[in-house]
């Protein structure tokens, strides 16, 4: 096939003049428009756990299933509770009966070891939820992307593209990821992103009477979470992972899984 | 309760000691069957592609016949990932939004491109046979005839020419082909092994020899299902010979010379390659003992006590070593080939019911268990899928398109002439 110049110049111009239509149909954005569209610059959600302050009510995991409809009798949970128990033979013992949701008012240890008071070196509680890693592996694994990362740093499942395989339960070293009962797709602890990206606070937050748990922008140095993750001693859950957990805690024990 | 709520892996678990409250066995039945399909695959094409590219004359009738059974069990290598999905309809999305930083959505491509090697492959071997067929059959009437002479001439897509030199072309690209399908198969395979291996969140799995182990036993376990069915089909045409031309009849003793040729040899190769992969997996053992790191504690309580009789008996003792000293010990027979065949089968399914269900056998949280129950009588689909009945429907499977192919594909009768 021949081409001479004129016809080719001829041919340039009628593409370009065509192409010209719909591609006015799309608007440049400034970094500074994009920033404010996305509005997710300057944060970065972190989550502050004071296990001193945790005395095992549940409180918090009645709220998040109610808020986030996690079918409330469903043996799983975005968050839960876990008792520790160590006894003075330096035995630990945990549990979380319905991740805590009713309290612990069984003094025995999954409804069947019962411990002998005078035995008990130490006992407290470990709220846990997802700790919105900064390398999520979940993120990674997932064959599809349904499950992403957002600007603030909080990882998130579309219900509606998860093909539920299950790979993003198995790379979570923390246990948060499980499939929805109703939706039958990945599920998980989301910061309750719908109320803190309004400027509310998650429900489990709210539902707390002993502020043992906080949320907070890491980025903003005045957060009052933020002060106390740069000038204490705070500790993360199972940092060999890589993960760069995002959930600080404040007295957390060795025995802590 | 007022609505009845399905926790996925709830039914078939068995919690024991501290586990995290979501922790169940999701991965289940149907992800032991997946690794084991895919190997079986794998598997057959190496064994077949030994002969089309190694040029190992001694594995020449074994050749054709592992290649087209590697097709019958390519599409049985997606089935129980279809069958595990929590939303199956939604399966298609790994191709249309493939997220690379995942393992597993590699499979679409990686699985397309072992499809179309393999296809391209058989269609070579058989061009001539597709033409010899569309001839022989011309004039015959009856709409069987007609029917099949339109498929072979539909399969010939339009190459006719069966000079020798177009035979010779042939031969060179079944021979490039299966070069090019060995790496690939062994990818299909190795990726398998990586989408465990790479799971850094569980103790068992993360390790960088998952993918060669996974490899090696899948070459095993192919080969060795290839002799299994081999076996029986030349036992079929004994016996068949047999009834029609008595005990002594010469046909049967040519049958029966030329299997038992066939099968000593192939053999080797399987005990190559089982030595390779238990060696790898004794390896990877010792390491873990040896380096004892956070999770040896209960990957020790894992191993040899909840799982010892699975580990060590089924899988080491029935599944491996018993059938190594069966295939090595002098005056080899059929009888006791087979035997050995099917158990170096079973034990390279327990390896992948070790690694998947043992995998989930302990809780993230290094202080409790967990039991898997396989379903045994379905009470829904979710059972269904997930039991006894699901992993058989894909264990049949590959048998059945096998014997569909076989008609347009003839293993066997062309090896003969």
């Amino acid at each position: 096939m021949s081409c001479s110049r004129r016809k080719l110049l001829k041919s340039a111009m009628t593409a370009t003049l065509a192409a010209s239509l719909p591609i006015s149909a799309f608007r440049f954005l400034s970094p500074a428009e994009c920033r404010a569209a996305t509005g997710t610059e300057g944060t970065r959600w972190v989550f502050l756990i004071d296990t001193n302050k945790c005395v095992g009510c549940g409180f918090c995991v009645k709220a998040c299933k109610k808020e986030n409809e996690i079918p409330y009798d469903a043996p799983v949970t975005r968050t839960w509770v876990e008792r520790y128990v160590v006894t003075e033979d330096r035995k630990t013992h945990i549990d979380s009966p319905m991740g805590g949701r009713d309290g612990f008012i069984d003094p025995k240890i999954r409804g069947e070891e019962l411990v002998d008071p005078e035995n008990i070196a130490k006992t407290f509680f470990v709220p846990k939820l997802c700790n919105q890693c900064d390398n999520p592996p979940c993120v990674q694994v997932c064959p599809v992307g349904a499950t992403y990362q957002t600007g603030d740093g909080v990882t998130l499942v579309d219900r509606e593209w998860c093909i539920g395989c299950g790979y993003c339960i198995m790379a979570c070293p923390y246990g948060v990821r499980f499939f929805h009962p109703v939706h039958r797709v990945a599920d998980k602890c989301t910061f309750c992103y719908h109320l803190i990206s309004k400027g509310r606070q998650t429900a489990c937050v709210d539902a707390c009477p002993f502020g043992a748990r906080r949320i907070g922008n890491l980025l903003d140095q005045d957060d009052p979470v933020t002060r106390i993750i740069m000038t204490e001693r705070v500790a993360v859950l199972k940092d060999e992972y890589g993960t760069k957990p995002q959930a600080f805690y404040l007295g957390l024990d060795r025995n802590v899984r | 309760m007022t609505q009845e709520l399905i926790v996925h892996g709830a039914e078939w678990t068995e919690k024991l000691l501290y586990v995290y409250p979501n922790e169940y066995i999701y991965w289940s039945i149907q992800i032991v069957m997946y690794p084991y399909m895919t190997g079986l695959v794998a598997g057959a094409f190496v064994l077949s592609s030994l002969y089309h590219v190694f040029g190992q004359k001694d594995l020449r009738e074994m050749a054709r016949f592992s290649l087209v059974f590697s097709l019958a069990l390519l599409p049985v290598a997606m089935m129980p990932l279809m069958l595990h999905l929590q939303q199956p309809l939604r399966g298609i999305y790994v191709m249309f939004t493939p997220h690379f930083t995942s393992a597993i959505a590699a499979f679409g491509i990686v699985f397309s491109t072992y499809a179309a090697i393999v296809l391209t492959e058989i269609w070579f071997v058989y061009r001539e046979y597709f033409v010899q067929q569309t001839i022989a059959l011309q004039g015959k009437e009856g709409l069987a005839h007609r029917s099949k002479r339109v498929l072979y001439h539909i399969l010939t897509l339009g190459a006719y020419n069966t000079d020798p030199a177009a035979i010779a072309k042939d031969k060179k690209a079944v021979k490039i082909m299966a070069a090019i399908g060995i790496p690939v198969a062994g990818f299909l395979h190795g990726y398998a092994g990586f989408i465990f291996g790479s799971v850094k969140a569980n103790a068992l799995w993360m390790s960088p020899l998952m993918p060669v182990i996974f490899i090696m036993s899948a070459v095993v376990s192919g080969i060795a299902l290839c002799m299994l069915t081999y076996i029986i089909i030349m036992e079929w045409k004994k016996l068949k010979a047999t009834l029609a031309k008595g005990r002594g009849d010469e046909s049967v003793i040519d049958i029966r010379g030329a299997e038992m040729d066939v099968i000593s040899k192939t053999a080797r190769y399987l005990m190559m390659f089982l030595v390779a992969a238990i060696s790898l997996e004794i390896l990877d053992l010792i390491f873990r003992g040896y380096t004892a790191m956070k999770s040896w504690d209960i990957l020790r309580s894992v191993m040899f006590d909840a799982d010892f009789f699975k580990i060590f008996i089924l899988q080491y003792g029935l599944g491996n070593a018993l059938p190594f000293i069966m295939l090595l010990l002098p005056g080899l027979t059929i009888r006791r080939t087979a035997v050995a065949l099917v158990l170096v089968l079973f034990g390279v399914f327990m390896m992948r019911w070790n690694v998947v269900i043992g995998g989930q056998a302990f809780s993230l949280s290094f202080e409790g268990f967990m039991h898997y129950h396989l379903p045994i009588i379905p009470h829904d689909m979710e059972t269904f899928k997930e039991g006894l009945f699901g992993a058989l429907t894909v264990a049949a499977t590959p048998f059945i398109l096998f014997w569909g192919l076989n008609k347009i594909l003839p293993t066997l009768t062309i090896g003969n002439r």
